[in-house]
């Protein structure tokens, strides 16, 4: 069958299988392998983009289910060699380590922030309560979102981004001086 | 651009104790990781590249009667179907594992568990590949599964290795350690004899990114190159020349991105094989990427060990022994990677951090009709299971004594003077002060405001419960003379050029699968000859392209590998001294070194950067008697001792009385990595560890049925813990630098997981006090806190 969507803002046709999911058709079709897969079960989310800018599992979506919809993958977050401030987020506040969850995360977490400009630690966990990170038991996670959202101009890729802020790596290194403090020694 | 911030990680904490090499910087790594230009194996394409699948066995022991392979090669996409008879012909129907024994690639006689290797089929697509399974017919006579490891060694059990010549039972190994005669002595003049039986159930790391592989083998020139998830490149390309029978050169392994490791990309599973002998079939590259169930039910596991603890003390609280027996299940193969002299692994640390007067056990491993593997799960040899024995142990003493289990630890720790300190098993701890660790915890706890809130909330009927561990750890592996996996001493490599304009390129023999080696280990490089870390590049993962090793399990890569590296770098750095006098026209030791540059003693101003030494290196000026142009070197580093990191955990629990659902309200750790480097890598390590932790002890299980059914084979039914699940972790440290390690570096990368499952299990028992729980087994799932609550048998799950 053919279809047709809207990927990263690029209109794009494809004849496929109906079975196809949409993971293989990013991943395999269109040679999107930011998204990942990691479960048969939709239960790790590895597998996440926005739908019309909802968070959606893309191995329990058929690619034909997809066409005619807005799609949006890890490729799509960053406006040109401008990273979005949630991509800018989890490297200032270590919220990957593997880096396998962390464009679903990203995603989910670009979807909240366009909903919910400030949220607070709970309703980010509560957001990416459906996504598994094996490596990085979350609260990084949480910070990098908080970063990211303290900082919505900070790389230019998110509302407000022809406001990028003068001298960002002076922002940069005070909040990281506030992760170190959150350590304590003896 | 990767932002640099030079600073320390604790202003207050002085010199002594700043991390090394630049301290927190952002990882080199992460660029391309956030833009999702990572390299994963189901990333790659090759062209003309072919997808493999494998059918599984649906039973857990059976006798194979027939396969017949007619109508899935009749599919227009399916060029091969491989069966265990045609790898029989091969000599490739059963490898070697990386504990002496063999692992059945494809079936050949007997299904020794659910989910087993029976028939490979490869096709022009995944799901081709995938419908041709279903036109497989194979017919099998059911066996009697075992199940209960503690039915293993019975007279009726079924023999599951029944294709060893002479072989009657399903007894592995017997193993030692310890004087048993003098432990008894003194367990039988003590005041007081707590024991506890205590299962560690059987677990799976459970990467995000599960195991896969893409053969490719040139016929032409003889050549594989095998792309793989493995966490250990270089062994894997030994093995594979022993398995295959291809010549070692004519190999080479690459170990891309790796989405997360844990152990589960130790060994070799059959899949690895079928997608070369899949290569060598159709003369094209071939893919094979297992899915979760697959991953859940066939690649490895991890612990498994049936526990029988006892302790010995005074009555006033002196811990004077402790001894155990255990029966581990290692499944239809011995496919666990141990050390070959440590069938156990590392368990006879299980002595922990106190100071005894005698220690013995004994460790029976058994065959059952389970998975094969035992490595995994970011183990460190099996400590993970010694430190949960001896800290449950300690906690049930308390309980006995009625002391606090806090004040029993302190009474008991081996003090910061008796290291290097001997244990009764043969181990010898290089450094520690963990009373300094305890007490911090406890202060960034607020001990004793947490006991008198519980005894608050005892009164009117909440359960909040507080646990402790100290953990010991042992760790990186090892001593040439001592640890061998498969004959291949654990000794690590390191290559190190510096470019003519200063850049410099450090090759590892290690490989990543997310603890951020590019950056940790420039910054070993950067803080040894003053190159900045974004001007050094690390390359791993490649066996053409990096000097041999180990890899990366254990804990082992910043303990052994950074060993290396630290070495590679000073003997640049030395190399620079001579070339630098040459320049100066001086003599060696008339200079001196400051991060960066050689200057004349005495004349700071009189000096050549490393940038300057190494464009003179290679260029045009005559050099010293003996010293090449160019300004590399390369080390084997072999270490003198392990290493032991240590930590204090506490964390606090509330149980709901009316669900037995458990919370996990504060976890405080701190944690003793030695010397440190990057702080933010080194607290990313500890939370990983710690959310395993949460699984472990409340929600992870591979639990079977009586016919071997796998009850964890997916997602749905093997439960990992999400962002709800974990508290913001609070997290504190101490530095005790090991003294023989080069830069005093001890490895974080399974503190938390070996540290955290006790302190949790510690934590609700002690919820559970009023109802006179003592003991309760991983995982404490609301069932089965329930069923404790009323006084019932454990449920399963």
């Amino acid at each position: 069958m053919q279809i047709s969507m809207t990927v990263n803002g690029n209109e794009v046709t494809s004849e496929i299988e109906p079975r196809v999911l949409l993971v293989h058709y990013i991943r395999e079709v269109l040679g999107l392998t930011g998204t990942h897969w990691g479960c048969d079960t939709s239960n790790c989310g590895t597998c996440v983009v926005l739908m019309d800018g909802q968070p959606v599992k893309s191995c329990t979506v058929l690619a034909a289910m997809a066409a005619g919809h807005d799609i949006r993958t890890v490729e799509g977050l960053a406006a040109g060699t401008t990273l979005d401030p949630v991509q800018q987020g989890f490297m200032e506040e270590h919220g990957l380590q593997c880096g396998f969850c962390t464009p679903g995360m990203m995603l989910t977490a670009r979807a909240l922030l366009d909903k919910n400009p400030h949220p607070d630690d709970g309703e980010i966990r509560q957001a990416i309560s459906g996504q598994i990170c094996r490596c990085t038991g979350y609260a990084t996670i949480v910070r990098s979102v908080q970063w990211a959202a303290a900082h919505p101009a900070a790389a230019g890729g998110g509302e407000g981004a022809d406001e990028v802020l003068d001298g960002t790596d002076t922002v940069v290194a005070d909040v990281a001086t506030e992760t170190e403090d959150s350590e304590v020694k003896a | 651009m990767t932002v640099i911030h030079e600073r320390e990680s604790n202003p207050a904490a002085g010199d002594a104790d700043r991390p090394i090499g630049y301290g927190r910087i952002q990882r080199k790594e992460d660029p391309r990781f956030v833009r999702g230009k990572g390299h994963y194996i189901d990333d790659l394409v090759l062209p003309g590249m072919l997808h493999g699948a494998i059918l599984r066995a649906p039973v857990a022991h059976a006798r194979l009667v027939s396969i017949d392979t007619t109508n899935a090669l009749a599919h227009p996409k399916v060029l091969a179907v491989i069966t265990g008879k045609d790898l029989e012909g091969l000599k490739l129907a059963w490898a070697p594992t990386l504990s002496a024994d063999v692992q059945a690639v494809l079936v050949t006689d007997k299904v020794r568990f659910q989910g087993q290797e029976v028939a490979f089929v490869v096709a022009e697509d995944r799901y081709a590949a995938r419908d041709a399974l279903e036109l497989i017919d194979v017919e099998y006579d059911v066996l009697p599964p075992l199940v209960d490891a503690r039915k293993a060694l019975d007279a009726d059990a079924p023999l599951i290795r029944d294709e060893i010549e002479g072989r009657t039972d399903n007894k592995i190994f017997d193993w030692e350690m310890g004087d048993a005669a003098e432990t008894d002595a003194v367990f039988a003049s003590a005041d007081v004899v707590v024991s506890q039986e205590m299962v560690y159930p059987r677990v799976h790391p459970a990467p995000m990114e599960t195991c896969g592989a893409v053969a490719d083998f040139d016929a032409v020139n003889g050549k594989l190159t095998l792309y793989e998830t493995t966490q250990a490149p270089h062994a894997h390309r030994t093995l594979f020349a022993i398995v295959a029978g291809i010549p070692e050169h004519k190999i080479r392994i690459v170990s891309p991105d790796i989405g997360g490791g844990f152990g589960n990309k130790v060994g070799i599973y059959p899949g690895y094989i079928l997608a070369v002998v899949g290569s060598i079939v159709t003369g094209r590259p071939v893919k094979w990427v297992e899915d979760r169930s697959e991953n859940l039910m066939s690649t490895s596991f991890a612990r498994d060990y049936i526990m029988q603890g006892e302790i010995a003390a005074t009555k006033d609280g002196k811990i004077l022994a402790l001894r155990t027996n255990v029966l581990a299940d290692h499944g239809a193969f011995n496919a666990t990677a141990q050390p070959t002299k440590n069938p156990a692994g590392f368990f006879s640390i299980f002595t922990g951090s106190y100071d005894l007067q005698a220690a013995h056990c004994k460790v029976t491993g058994v065959y059952t009709n389970k998975a094969p593997g035992g490595v995994a799960y970011a183990c460190s040899f099996r400590v993970t299971e010694a430190v949960y024995l001896v800290e449950r142990m300690v906690d049930i003493l308390a309980r006995k004594l009625e002391m606090d289990p806090a004040e029993l630890r302190l009474k008991n720790f081996i003090k910061p003077e008796q290291f290097p300190y001997a244990n009764k098993t043969g181990w010898v701890y290089d450094s520690g002060n963990y009373e300094a660790a305890m007490r911090l915890s406890m202060q960034l706890a607020g001990y004793e405001d947490l006991r008198r809130e519980q005894l608050q909330k005892r009164a009117k009927g909440e359960l909040m419960g507080i646990g402790i561990s100290f953990f010991t750890e042992v760790v990186g592996a090892g001593p040439r003379k001592h640890f061998d996996i498969v004959g291949l001493g654990m000794a690590d490599g390191a290559e190190l050029r510096v470019h003519p304009t200063g850049k410099a390129v450090v090759r590892l023999s290690v490989q990543s699968q997310g603890q951020g080696h590019e950056t940790t280990f420039a910054q070993i490089v950067a803080e040894e000859l003053g190159i900045p870390p974004e001007n050094i590049d690390v390359v791993h993962g490649d066996t053409d392209q990096t000097p041999f090793g180990l890899g990366t399990y254990g804990s082992r890569s910043t303990p052994v590998s950074g060993g290396a590296v630290a070495l590679v770098a000073r003997k640049v750095r030395e190399k620079a001294k001579l070339i630098a006098a040459a320049m100066l026209e001086t003599r060696p030791e008339d200079l001196e070194w400051e991060k960066g540059r050689w200057f004349v003693k005495g004349d700071p101003t009189a000096g050549k950067t490393i940038e300057d030494i190494a464009m003179a290196a290679h260029g045009t000026m005559t050099l010293p008697e003996g010293v090449d142009g160019n300004l590399d070197a390369e080390v084997t580093y072999d270490p003198p001792n392990l290493t032991f990191p240590f930590g204090a955990y506490i964390c606090v629990v509330d149980v709901d009385p009316g669900t037995g659902h458990v919370k996990v309200r504060r976890f405080i750790a701190v944690d003793d990595c030695g010397t440190r480097i990057n702080p933010m890598i080194i607290e990313g390590q500890v939370h990983g560890g710690l959310t395993d932790g949460v699984g472990m002890a409340l929600m992870e299980i591979i639990e079977f049925d009586a016919d071997g059914n796998n009850l964890g084979g997916s997602f749905m039914d093997y439960l990992i813990p999400t962002a709800m699940e974990v508290p913001d972790w609070e997290t504190g440290f101490t530095v005790t630098p090991s003294p023989h390690h080069p830069i005093g570096a001890k490895g974080i990368g399974e503190s938390a997981t070996v540290g955290s499952p006790p302190a949790i299990v510690n934590a609700v028992v002690d919820a559970l006090a009023p109802f006179g729980v003592v003991h309760m087994d991983m995982p404490c799932t609301p069932a089965r806190v329930w069923a404790a609550m009323q006084g019932r048998a454990t449920p399963p799950i």
